[in-house]
């Protein structure tokens, strides 16, 4: 913390000693409240002033603080608004809150300042109905345009039952429909220019190309990409929504179906975030456990990924060979876990069971088969002139602009920065593995493809590493809020008992505080900004995915492209709809 | 062919009969052959071997409602299916499968080929303009672009093999290979011709105007039932034709050792070429269309020219 106070003396010295008042967090992030007619100038102090700045804004979101239970109530206000920033050269994160008396208060827009905030400001206003004034496009973003509320909100009902039955007259099939009738006037955009009129290209909802339920709007000149507009929401399922009716514990399946890829990997995010809450100190052996599980999934996501991205430029069948792979993986997994795609298997302080007899075969046989495997796909796939041809020099983007849109993961690595948070924040005995982080240089797509395909081979080395050095011990933590309970003690004393039974029928109660946790997810930096009102269920639960911002990015970087380059492009972000959407 | 003469209908027909049955089976070849390069199954349910998959396809294909979107321009739309069809079974009446198996021994066959394969590029534009769709429309004008460019070094590289055999007949041009089958003088040209037929035909990795990931289904994203199965055997037809003329060009049509009857001969030429075009489709991506366009004008075409002209100078230096 000797960083953070630095950063307060700096601050004060700038803004006056009255201006920002501290809060204690569970997560050890420097979290300042600041006063809302300054957010922009500290922000951007932040940015681009301070020596060591803050130059990503990791995330930006808002809490509606109305009904939080009273005795836990410091916070004198109806809304906050959020603001994560992160230095790479400081490798520390800051928060900073703005809170807000009014119903529906406007706020300050910082879109001009990051380029990433538009997105995550459209989302605001969406959920909470929170305006930002100086915003060019406060359109709602997840919810449909014809929607009546902002979700987050606590007024706002959560249940399909308090909502009151579903019906669809003549009258708003044609309200509907109207409301998906892409105006080019609302974005700003043309329909003709001096010497063509322009085509404006529906991409989706259903596309083979898209991977899932997103809208592109292209406005094309010829086959030239003039600009592009994403349309995301179509998989918005209110993930955030529902973990404030979920138990701590309950929430869990919910996070397997974030970055539904990822698998066990959201769970882990999840429970970074709750388990600083809880003060859980998990024991060795479920670290190497998690991280093991994590990196087979990451493998698996990249299979998925190469095997598309191949397929979205033509190429039919690595995508079978590599789905077969997973497969194997998914083997592995299924023997572990018993579950697949979404095994729903870590817990609050450890995971659901200890590893099966015989997982170490699993696990080898998969090491010796997989490199192979990999070379044989390099000759298909990343050293074929064709496949080079549609994807060298395509969708290029720099540091500073990767920096500026939020880029993180392989996607930022691709541009020659070796940021990885496996690394630089190790998280779940990270620190005690032996791996590269992979770079490429020129933050093309093909570059893109470079890095998640060493990063395959690095997994691979973890996988190893976990295999050899599995550490024995229990695989959950000895702690009152370890969810479900440790059941050694029950029988014997009452007091043991009466927490078991509670941590099983109400779920843990979660004490007062706040935490963030961001772990290197599959796509990049996934997140969990978890609030307890100390409650059995979160009062608000934020879900920072890596998609979302990456798809933010896209009308920059297709401009000037063709149809086909955003095919590759689109193939090369390797994002998954309900990551952005949630 | 005066002694062929009575056997006129019965090759037209046969001819007829055989080709669309080729096509037909090509979707349970293609199907089973793609899934085998795949490392899965392919259909293998229905009938021994999966091989009344052809009957089922055929089936739904035929009784699925003919739809017309109603946003389409409806004779053109009709219109665009049939003429790849017909212009692909006209292509056949030239290819001399055996030695009198052939419908007309045009003294200009080889230009007859050319012709009927160019009016092919009708089908992709009519059919992607009338459906009256973005995709369809952005899918018709890759494929004009594309044919017009493939058609000009289709045609040149052609022109070896007529330097060498003297004769636009394509039977006098396999009666010429009797010696040396030309794709050993002619490598050059039955690479290009190899090449420009992908694209003629609009297979991966040259099927740009249907490029599924990008444009849906490309100039045929709006045909369904048996309007989409004409564009359908239409492509199979399509390669079929590619391959036959590959083998009467430049591997000696149905020239091979007497234990076989030439038209065997004929037939296991073109079912090899038929089985490269699919493991093309199952290994290669898609270039860009652009890189197509430049590929052939900047690469091929030049090549093409080069190879005529070297030919040309050969064939006068023998005759001296």
């Amino acid at each position: 913390m000797e960083n953070g106070n630095s950063i307060v003396a700096q601050l004060q010295a700038r803004f006056g000693t009255d201006t920002f008042k501290p809060q204690s967090t569970k997560d050890d992030i420097l979290t300042l409240w600041m006063p809302h007619d300054k957010i922009k100038d500290v922000l951007a102090f932040l940015k681009h002033d301070i020596p060591q700045p803050f130059p990503l804004l990791y995330d930006l979101t808002a809490t509606d603080e109305r009904t939080r239970k009273h005795e836990n109530g410091h916070v004198p206000y109806a809304f906050t608004i959020i603001y994560h920033l992160l230095s790479f050269e400081r490798n520390s994160f800051i928060r900073l809150k703005v809170g807000f008396r009014d119903e529906f208060p406007t706020v300050q827009s910082i879109s001009s300042l990051w380029a990433n905030a538009n997105w995550y400001e459209r989302e605001v206003y969406d959920m909470f109905g929170i305006r930002f004034s100086g915003h060019p496009h406060l359109y709602r973003i997840l919810m449909p345009r014809t929607w009546v509320g902002h979700p987050l909100r606590k007024e706002h009902p959560a249940r399909a039952t308090e909502m009151g039955p579903f019906a669809l007259y003549d009258d708003k099939v044609d309200l509907e429909q109207a409301a998906l009738q892409f105006k080019p006037e609302e974005w700003g955009l043309q329909r003709q220019s001096e010497d063509s009129d322009f085509m404006f290209l529906n991409i989706g909802p259903q596309h083979p190309g898209t991977h899932g339920v997103l809208r592109i709007v292209l406005q094309l000149d010829g086959e030239d990409i003039v600009d592009a507009i994403p349309d995301i929401g179509f998989h918005h399922r209110g993930q955030e929504k529902m973990a404030e009716r979920q138990s701590w514990h309950t929430y869990l399946p919910y996070t397997d179906r974030v970055d539904y890829l990822g698998g066990v990997m959201n769970n882990l995010a999840y429970l970074m975030a709750v388990e600083k809450l809880a003060g859980i100190k998990v024991p060795e052996r479920v670290k190497v456990i998690r991280v093991m599980l994590c990196e087979l999934f990451r493998i698996a996501s990249h299979l998925v990924w190469y095997g598309t991205f191949a397929q979205d430029v033509g190429q039919l069948s690595p995508v079978f060979y590599m789905f077969t792979d997973r497969e194997k993986i998914f083997d592995i997994v299924e023997a572990i876990t018993g579950g697949r795609m979404h095994p729903n298997w870590f817990r609050i302080g450890g995971v659901a069971q200890d590893l099966p007899k015989g997982w170490e075969t699993l696990v080898q046989n998969f090491i010796n088969y997989f490199p192979k495997r990999l070379k044989e796909y390099d000759n298909m796939v990343m050293k074929n002139s064709l496949f080079k041809a549609r994807t060298k020099g395509i969708g290029i983007f720099t540091l500073d602009e990767a920096i500026e849109w939020g880029v993180t993961g392989p996607n930022l690595r691709a541009c020659g920065f070796e940021w990885d948070f496996r690394k630089k924040q190790p998280y779940s005995g990270y620190e005690m593995f032996d791996f590269d982080v992979p770079t490429a240089t020129n933050g093309d797509c093909y570059d893109r493809a470079v890095v998640r395909v060493a990063e395959m081979r690095q997994s691979l080395r973890i996988i190893e590493q976990c295999l050899k050095n599995m550490p024995e011990g229990p695989y959950k933590a000895d702690h009152p809020l370890t969810t479900p309970p440790i059941k050694k003690n029950t029988m014997h004393d009452i007091e043991t008992l009466i927490t078991h039974f509670l941590g099983v029928s109400w779920g843990p109660v979660m004490p007062f505080g706040e935490a963030m946790s961001c772990i290197e997810a599959t796509k990049g930096a996934n997140g969990y900004y978890v609030t307890s009102d100390g409650n059995t269920s979160p009062y608000r639960l934020r879900i920072r995915t890596p998609s979302f911002p990456h798809m933010q990015m896209l009308p920059y970087i297709t401009k000037g492209y063709t149809v086909a380059d955003l095919l590759s492009i689109l193939g090369a972000m390797d994002y998954v709809l309900a990551d952005i959407d949630r | 062919m005066e002694e062929a003469a009575p056997n006129y209908f019965l090759i037209i027909g046969g001819v007829l009969f055989v080709m669309l049955n080729v096509a037909a089976a090509l979707i349970w070849v293609e199907r089973r052959l793609l899934a085998l390069f795949q490392d899965r199954y392919g259909p293998n349910r229905a009938g021994p071997l999966g091989l009344l998959i052809v009957a089922a396809d055929s089936i739904k294909l035929f009784f699925k409602q003919d739809w017309i979107p109603p946003f389409a321009d409806k004779p053109v739309f009709i219109l665009a299916p049939a003429i790849v069809v017909v212009t692909v079974l006209m292509s056949f009446v030239v290819i001399p499968f055996a030695p009198g198996v052939i419908v007309a021994d045009l003294n200009i066959g080889l230009l007859f080929f050319l012709a009927m394969s160019s009016m092919g590029a009708y089908s992709i534009i009519l059919g992607g303009w009338a459906s009256n769709n973005k995709y369809s429309l952005l899918g018709a004008m890759r494929g004009a672009a594309q044919m017009i460019s493939y058609e000009v070094f289709m045609g040149l590289s052609l022109m070896g093999v007529v330097l060498l055999s003297g004769s636009f007949s394509l039977v006098e041009i396999v009666e010429a290979q009797s010696g040396l089958w030309f794709f050993i003088p002619q490598i050059v040209g039955f690479v290009i011709f190899f090449i420009a037929g992908i694209a003629e035909t609009h297979r991966l990795p040259f099927d740009i105007p249907e490029a599924e990931s990008e444009l849906v289904a490309g100039f045929h994203s709006e045909y369904s039932g048996m309007k989409f199965g004409m564009f359908f055997i239409g492509e199979y037809m399509g390669i079929t034709l590619i391959s036959c003329m590959i083998v009467t060009l430049y591997f000696g049509g149905w020239l091979g050792p007497d234990f076989l009857p030439p038209v065997v001969w004929f037939i296991l030429k073109t079912a090899f070429f038929l089985m490269i075009f699919i493991l093309l489709r199952a290994s290669m991506p898609r270039p860009r269309y652009d890189q197509l366009m430049e590929f052939g004008w900047k690469i091929l075409l030049p090549i093409t020219l080069v190879n005529l002209l070297v030919t040309a100078g050969v064939v006068l230096w023998v005759k001296e």
